[in-house]
Parts: C-alpha cells; sequence; structure tokens
C-alpha cells in the first residue's frame, strides 16, 4: 500500500513503529490513548450486541445471534457451575465479561497490521496500536481488578480468619514468617501471571505478524509484476501469515478462556478455606 | 568515539545470547511439559472414554498454565531485542 514516506523506512523502524503506543504524558502518567480509546470500543461493542440480544429475545423461536448468545452463557454457566461451589451473583456475568472483552481485544490481532495504523496515520495519527492486550496496561488493570476481588472474597467470606491464615497455613503456627512470605508469595503471583501469560501470548502473535509483514517492506503493485523476487516474497508472506493467522485463531481463543477459567478457579478459591 | 560503539555492541552481542537462552530455555521447558500433558491426557482418555471431553478442557486449562511463564520470557526477551535498557544506559551516559 503506497504511503507517505518522509524517509525509506528500515525494518527496525518499522518494527518499532508497530510497537509503539499513541501516549500522552510522561513517566508514571502516560496514557496509551489507543489502548483506552480501542478497548473501550470493544466494550461499547460487545455491550451493544449483548443488549440487542438481550431487549429482542423471544422464548419459543431463538433466531441466529439470539441462540450464539444462549450457547455463550451456557458455556459459561457451565464452567463455573462445576468449578465454583458457592452461591454468587458476581462470579459468572463476571467471567462471561472477562471472556467476551478479553476474546475480542485479542481479536483485533487479527486484522491486517498496516490497515489501522495506515487509515490512522491518513488523518495524522502518527502511531496506533490496536490490539489492547499487547498493552501491560490493559491486562495488569484487568488483572489487578481481579486480584482486589480476589482480597475483597476473602475477607469477606472469611473475615479475620482469612489473616490468620496466612499466619498458619502451610507450616504452621510457630514458622509464622515463612508462612506470611510464601501466602504473600502465592497471592502475588496470581495477577502477574494472569497479566503476563495473556500479554506475552498477544505481543509475541502481534510480533510474529509484523515480522511477516517486512517481507513485502518497500514494494509497491508495479514491483510486484516487475520481477520474480517480489512475487516469491509476496507469496511466501500470504502462506505464513495465513498459518500463523490460523494458529493465532486457537491462540486468542485459548487465552481467553484461560483467562475466564483462572478468575472463577481464583474466586472461587477466596470462597473456601485453603 | 570507538570506545561507545564497541561497549554498545559488545551489550548488544550479550543481548542477543541472553534472548535465545530465553526463549530457547522456555520452549524446551512448554514442549516437555505439553508432551507429558498430552501423553496423559491420552492414556486417561483411552482407559475412559466417555470423560474425553471433560478431560480435554481441563487439559486446555492446564496448557494455557504451562504456556504462561515461557510467554513472560518470551515477552521479556523480545521487549530486550527492540528496547534495549542496558544498550540505552551507556548511550545516556556516554552522551550526558
Amino acid at each position: 500500500m503506497a504511503v507517505e514516506h518522509e524517509a525509506p523506512e528500515t525494518v527496525t523502524g518499522y518494527i518499532v513503529h508497530h510497537l509503539t503506543n499513541l501516549r500522552v504524558g510522561e513517566g508514571f502518567w502516560t496514557l496509551n490513548l489507543d489502548t483506552l480509546f480501542w478497548s473501550i470500543t470493544l466494550a461499547v461493542i460487545i455491550s451493544w450486541f449483548f443488549y440487542k440480544a438481550a431487549c429482542n429475545a423471544s422464548e419459543d423461536t431463538p433466531r441466529g445471534w439470539q441462540s450464539f448468545v444462549e450457547m455463550l452463557l451456557e458455556f459459561v454457566n457451565d464452567q463455573v457451575t462445576s468449578t465454583f461451589h458457592g452461591s454468587s451473583r458476581l462470579i459468572a456475568p463476571l467471567a462471561l465479561t472477562i471472556f467476551c472483552w478479553v476474546f475480542a481485544m485479542n481479536f483485533m490481532d487479527l486484522i491486517p497490521v498496516d490497515l489501522i495504523p495506515a487509515i490512522a496515520g491518513g488523518i495524522g495519527i502518527k502511531y496506533m496500536k490496536v490490539v489492547p492486550s499487547t498493552d501491560m496496561n490493559a491486562t495488569f488493570a484487568m488483572s489487578i481488578t481481579v486480584f482486589i476481588l480476589i482480597l475483597f472474597y476473602n475477607i469477606k467470606i472469611k473475615g479475620v480468619h482469612f489473616f490468620t491464615e496466612i499466619c498458619t497455613v502451610p507450616f504452621g503456627k510457630a514458622l509464622f514468617p515463612v508462612n506470611i512470605i510464601f501466602r504473600l508469595i502465592e497471592e502475588f503471583a496470581k495477577p502477574v501471571s494472569l497479566a503476563l501469560r495473556l500479554f506475552g501470548n498477544l505481543y509475541a502473535g502481534e510480533l510474529i505478524f509484523i515480522l511477516l509483514a517486512l517481507f513485502t517492506l518497500d514494494h509497491t503493485i508495479t514491483s510486484l509484476v516487475s520481477s520474480v523476487g517480489p512475487v516469491v516474497m509476496f507469496v511466501s508472506q500470504v502462506l505464513l501469515a495465513l498459518a500463523w493467522a490460523i494458529f493465532h485463531i486457537l491462540i486468542i481463543t485459548l487465552q481467553a478462556f484461560i483467562f475466564m477459567m483462572l478468575t472463577i478457579v481464583y474466586l472461587s478459591m477466596a470462597h473456601e478455606s485453603h | 568515539m570507538e570506545g561507545i560503539i564497541d561497549q554498545v555492541a559488545n551489550i548488544q552481542g550479550m543481548t542477543a545470547i541472553a534472548v535465545s537462552i530465553l526463549i530457547g530455555m522456555g520452549a524446551m521447558g512448554t514442549a516437555i511439559g505439553f508432551g507429558i500433558l498430552g501423553g496423559k491426557f491420552l492414556e486417561g482418555a483411552a482407559r475412559q472414554p466417555d470423560l474425553a471431553p471433560m478431560l480435554q478442557v481441563k487439559m486446555f486449562i492446564v496448557a494455557g498454565l504451562l504456556d504462561a511463564v515461557s510467554m513472560i520470557g518470551v515477552g521479556i526477551a523480545l521487549f530486550f531485542t527492540f528496547a534495549n535498557p542496558f544498550a540505552e544506559a551507556v548511550k545516556t551516559l556516554a552522551a550526558g
């Protein structure tokens, strides 16, 4: 796609350009505007779809979109009831929200790498990363929220027993500093691993798409038909990108499912004792 | 001036080796883990075929957990490849 070039693009420049967020502010208070915009937009879109399904819900004749939503709800409900043996009105809707939102954010990775940044560049926005889950801020935001919920439910269900449990499990009352260290590590490993698992998988996927896009970096349509080299690069780019995109469909669904499952498991562990 | 180029090149060479160790060992651990996991799943499914769907779901959950730390390693490795903080530190020290 012929875009405006200030200078001939180098390979590293292209990669770094595609890995840079649209930032505002400095230091701790940088806001990644593209992450914020795309995550909120996707949340609004999903909410609108579910709202339409709920509004036009007909009990006797469920049609296309409504039966898909019902399938999704039944799937999440099965996962929650098989894992969580308590009663809570929060966990199943939370699990559904997490699954759909993380899946939608991951799905943006399947859109061609240059498409939306090129359109944004035409408007004048210099950097645009469209996959919010490749931004550590987004994944850590979700996992810290889940962590706060875990703490909340721990304290609400177990009360003071939660704090005594930190000191006495797993080694017994005498070794309570060791117990505290172990429990703290275990509790903090949950949000960190949740966030970094999603981030790592999606970042690696996006990076491979960018590296595949490099195959035809400086070529235009005319150069494609002029010699054999660019044609070979283009065909191999299409084939490899196809293979990776098909594999990536599995990855995005799996990562959304695992985020949801681990949220359910952690919250159900917060409802029971150790 | 050449001293700085030598230093940065040294750091970049070390970073390349570090990145390959990070990704390689993560991949090795994950591959062995997935192999054992898949083997156990096949054994269990062969023993009780009607439990196979449930076991498959649980297998994917454990697969996600297995993938996690190696993906964290890949993320850190790619970060070092493209935005190497050690090289940046040397460059700012040289400029300042």
